[in-house]
């Protein structure tokens, strides 16, 4: 047997080669490819810490890290030598089990996600059937941890925190899993390798971008960055639910929310950009990861922006926003994505090949329309209902002017 | 892949998954000072000394919040299949979908004439 494409035939080759027992080999090969997948965003994450804080830096007019190493690249390394060396305080009546397992579980959750995530056409940790459902459950675990942190952290800022940030992050997933439920309608499949390959004619982005918006403005809720970072709020809980945390667990509890606003990035280019889905990808695989990192790099930067230009929402404005605004928009974008789906295949306005982007057209040009009416009706909706609101408030206020 | 190596897959990552981020927190476990003294390991609440028990009763909002998730969430479960079919069937299986939709949706406007779900 040829030992030419490694990374698929490692076991097959391990046991031809070496001699080992072919279970065996295939619990080695499962186990490297468990590392690689593994190991790839914690790397990546590194990168993040430094883009993180010199974008920052730029939208608040400062230049941000540039003294250690080029550009400052190396200040990320310069950090976590700095943060091995601080003292790990565990305050007194904390529970310790429980206290030292939350940042590890908080890490894990973000973790288990690429497991499923396609890299290259041929690169794919592991293409689930269920993939989509996989990821919904394994996102709630991040809230585990948070509750787990607040409770067991023995301070009563830390609950309060974790109680709010618990009833956020439960909140935003209802329509987070909503939003989710159009590309798998639309791809006929729960599987990410069959989403994106659903997407090779035309991007999900531009069928429903509905979609799109409200799956990256619940994932960012999700990650509990500003604008919606209630869970640190500085000035009424002091900093949320990590606040008894010092040195490397404060630390990977960061690496975590780090690595999850770009693993969001890399699911909303999975889900709705079309993947590794690009030029030449049919011959040089490897391609395929670049394409997929470019297009995530896109709505992590957005996501960066919207942290950084936004300001912090109140607590009832965020469980209002979510529960009458996204969560109804959500459930209308289903059945209207549902319905418009039934109209095309009536109309006969299906692609033949699916993989041809001319013939994508026309079912593109209905749906996008069905969202664009959505999106003016809920625009509508929300203006006549602040305008009315706004009435009211005047006439209360300045009664001596309603007859003018 | 068969189905099995594709679960031992993800088996063998829930178990290497926490190793990861383990690894980190015991070397600076094992590299940092440890100096603790009462003082040091008191309450972070501000210099101020904690009052009462810590692990307080929480407010009923947050329960409703969690019922009205778990609805949803367990609409969401059903939701799967009948979106990874959609394409094969027929208008009575829409029909079903978006009354199976309306039903729940009819929780959610429940919850919202009763005031639940402001943050009171």
């Amino acid at each position: 047997m040829e030992c030419r494409d490694i990374i698929n035939t490692f076991a097959p080759c391990l046991s031809d080669t070496l001699g080992v027992s072919t279970d065996l080999a295939n619990f080695l090969s499962i186990t490297l490819g468990v590392l690689i997948v593994a190991t790839f965003p914690l790397l990546v994450t590194i990168l993040l810490i430094w883009v993180e804080r010199k974008f920052a830096a730029r939208v608040q007019d400062r230049i941000g890290p540039n003294r250690v190493g080029p550009f400052g690249l190396f200040q990320p390394f310069a950090d976590v030598i700095k943060l091995l060396g601080k003292e790990d305080i565990t305050p007194a009546g904390a529970d310790k089990w429980i206290y030292n397992a939350s940042p590890v579980v908080m890490v894990m959750a973000v973790l288990l996600i690429w497991a499923v995530i396609p890299l290259t056409p041929v690169h794919v940790g592991v293409d689930l059937e269920i993939g989509a459902l996989y990821f919904v459950a394994v996102a709630s675990i991040g809230t585990l941890s948070v509750i787990m942190a607040g409770w067991a952290s023995n301070n009563k800022y830390a609950l309060l925190g974790s109680f709010r940030v618990v009833a956020q992050l439960i909140s935003y997933e209802v329509p987070l899993a909503l939003a989710l439920l159009v590309p798998v309608m639309l791809a006929g499949s729960m599987s990410m390798v069959g989403i994106v390959e659903a997407q090779t004619g035309m991007w999900f982005v531009f069928m429903v971008p509905v979609s799109a918006f409200l799956f990256f403005i619940s994932s960012q809720a999700e990650t509990g960055r500003a604008p919606f970072d209630l869970l640190e709020a500085e000035s009424e809980l002091v900093a949320g639910f990590n606040i008894e945390y010092s040195g490397m667990k404060f630390a990977m509890f960061f690496a975590g929310e780090f690595m999850h606003v770009f693993t969001n990035g890399v699911l909303m280019a999975v889900l709705f950009t079309g993947g590794y889905i690009g030029p030449f990808v049919d011959q040089i695989p490897l391609l395929g990861l670049v394409y997929l990192l470019a297009k995530a790099s896109i709505w992590y930067l957005l996501s960066l922006l919207m942290r950084n230009a936004l300001p912090r929402v109140r607590i009832d404005q965020l469980m209002l926003f979510n529960w009458l605004f996204l969560v109804p928009v959500s459930i209308i974008n289903l059945i209207l994505v549902a319905f418009l789906m039934f109209v095309i295949r009536e109309l006969g306005l299906q692609p033949d090949d699916p993989r041809d982007f001319v013939q994508n057209i026309p079912q593109t040009v209905v749906l996008l329309l069905g969202n664009v009416a959505l999106l003016i009706g809920t625009l509508t909706v929300i203006r006549n209902r602040f305008r009315a609101e706004r009435l009211a408030e005047q006439s209360t206020m300045l009664p001596a002017q309603a007859g003018d | 892949m068969n189905v099995l190596s594709e679960w031992a897959f993800i088996g063998v990552f829930f178990v290497l998954a926490p190793i990861l981020p383990a690894v980190p927190i015991l070397l600076g476990g094992v590299l940092s000072p440890k100096k603790p003294n009462a003082i040091k390991q008191a309450t972070y609440e501000c210099g101020v000394e904690t009052v009462g028990d810590t692990w307080v009763q929480f407010k009923v909002q947050y329960y409703i919040y969690g019922l009205v998730f778990l609805i949803f969430d367990v609409e969401m479960v059903f939701l799967f299949p009948w979106a990874v079919a959609y394409g094969q069937l027929d208008f009575f299986a829409f029909a079903a979908g978006v009354l199976f939709i309306f039903l729940l949706s009819d929780a959610l406007v429940y919850a919202w004439k009763k005031n639940a779900l402001e943050w009171a």
